[in-house]
């Protein structure tokens, strides 16, 4: 047996929670292709401390593991899918932008939308083809200002991590006027705080 | 954390029409619902006040539910005009009712409660045994501590103090949180702070949201690096900003950029 199917055995295998993390961490150490579809596999295992190590393998893995992603994580649970977006977040690869659009106004855990609002401030845009990125940032400013009058202070919270990224990255005079006029009529606290700290350093 | 449910549509009028409605039912969810969203009429407050006293809900085994949400949703809408009744809920035979009033006169800052909640505690250790039968103590002793220390109660410190040593853990974070607010001995603080690595994650859980609730500004770090859900964490770190935090906001301190720093990477 290759060394690659050794470490996806042990982690199917693992019959406790410290086995399973133990080879959760070798698999996601040995970043091999072939031990994506299993990584992915355990961000749903409902064991936060490999789902973790999990994610962080897949991030380090980069842009190789976004497609699977994209194609695997539908029907996961809500913490599955929290990891799987967190992930998608952090490559940032503009061609989850879909999923994250999505995922920000409809899923129905506060924890995914949280993940995909910061995602969206994060998107490595000159990937895109140049003709597209203007459409591509507009999609996301208007999802992101959409959520922005969210109920749960945690998904405006998100929100606004979100625009501030995107003001770090361009030149969008619409995010800042939003951003003031947001914080007259702010009544969270850590909202509140945020937006200032979003304005003050821009 | 998660909340999915999509709650029945009520207005203010409606649900406070509903306190005394024939269906059991809608009432308790009025109850709740006027906490829930806060709503602070005078009309909510006196129906909330009345419900105290309702007579008509009724468990199989003698409890009150509706008294407990008007209980609870006093602790979230309450003034000055619920102490008294809420006080008068301490005696309750409900034990759920007494823990939801406990909690209440906590979050209400009534100072002139701790006599009362001082008397649930009396008897000590020896007294806060398991009721047979129930998955709870003789007393709401967690909740009775907890409010304890959030008024500031250094009388009974001394009453408190032995609770420390309870073999059941809950309360034993409760007691050490208590004490420190009471003492302000940081040591108690970092106890909290070492719970954060317990092998339960219930127990870690409780001690995040403790080391919040506590405003323990440098157990932030470990808070945020704590093996829980992102979802407690963001919570028990908000608590944390907001109790450090000076309003109105005008600029936003070092400390309070780093929580906020803290944050954005839970999301």
């Amino acid at each position: 047996m290759d060394i690659a199917q050794k470490l996806i055995d042990a982690v199917v295998k693992a019959d406790s929670p410290q086995k399973l993390i133990e080879a959760v961490k070798a698999l996601a150490q040995a970043q091999l292709a072939t031990g994506i579809s299993t990584l992915i596999t355990v961000l749903g295992y409902n064991n936060p401390g490999a789902a973790l190590l999990a994610a962080d393998g897949l991030i380090a893995m980069g842009d190789q593991v976004v497609t699977p992603l994209l194609t695997q994580i539908d029907g996961y649970n809500y913490g599955a899918r929290a990891y799987a977006i967190r992930t998608l977040a952090a490559i940032a690869h503009p061609v989850a932008l879909e999923k994250l659009l999505k995922a920000a106004v409809f899923d129905f855990a506060p924890s995914v939308r949280r993940a995909a609002a910061k995602g969206l401030g994060n998107l490595r845009w000159q990937e895109l083809p140049p003709e597209q990125i203007s459409a591509a940032q507009e999609k996301a400013i208007n999802t992101l200002l959409q959520i922005c009058q969210d109920e749960d202070w945690s998904i405006r919270y998100a929100a606004i991590v979100g625009l501030d990224l995107l003001t770090k990255k361009g030149d969008f005079p619409q995010i800042m006027s939003r951003l003031k006029e947001m914080a007259e009529n702010e009544t969270d606290v850590a909202v509140i705080a945020r937006i200032k700290l979003a304005i003050s350093i821009s | 954390m998660e909340s999915t449910g999509v709650a029945p549509q009520l207005t203010t009028e409606e649900a406070i029409a509903n306190l005394t409605h024939s269906d059991l039912s809608l009432r308790y969810y009025a109850a709740w619902w006027l906490g829930h969203y806060q709503v602070k009429q005078p009309e909510a407050l006196s129906g909330l006040i009345a419900a105290l006293e309702d007579e008509e809900d009724r468990t199989e085994l003698g409890g009150y539910p509706m008294r407990r949400n008007a209980a609870r949703a006093l602790g979230k809408v309450g003034n000055e005009a619920a102490i008294a009744p809420l006080i008068k809920c301490l005696e309750c035979s409900d034990y759920y009712v007494r823990e939801a009033a406990a909690q209440s006169l906590g979050n209400l800052q009534a100072t002139v409660a701790i006599p009362a909640l001082m008397k649930l505690l009396a008897g000590g250790m020896a007294k806060a045994v398991e009721v047979p039968d129930t998955p709870h103590l003789t007393q709401p002793y967690e909740a009775v501590i907890e409010a304890l220390g959030a008024l500031k109660a250094t009388t009974a410190i001394s009453l408190i103090e032995p609770f420390l040593n309870h073999a059941v853990q809950r309360l034993q974070y409760a007691t050490t949180r208590a004490m420190y607010q009471l003492t302000e001995n940081q040591m108690y603080a970092e106890k909290l702070v070492q719970e954060l690595q317990s092998g339960n994650v219930q127990l870690r859980r409780m001690a995040l949201n403790d080391l919040g609730q506590i405003g323990y500004l440098p157990g932030a770090k470990a808070m945020a690096l704590a093996s829980v859900e992102n979802s407690f964490k963001l919570i028990a770190l908000k608590s944390l900003l907001e109790y450090n935090i000076k309003k109105p906001i005008e600029t936003v301190s070092k400390d309070a950029m780093e929580l906020l720093h803290l944050m954005d990477n839970l999301l």
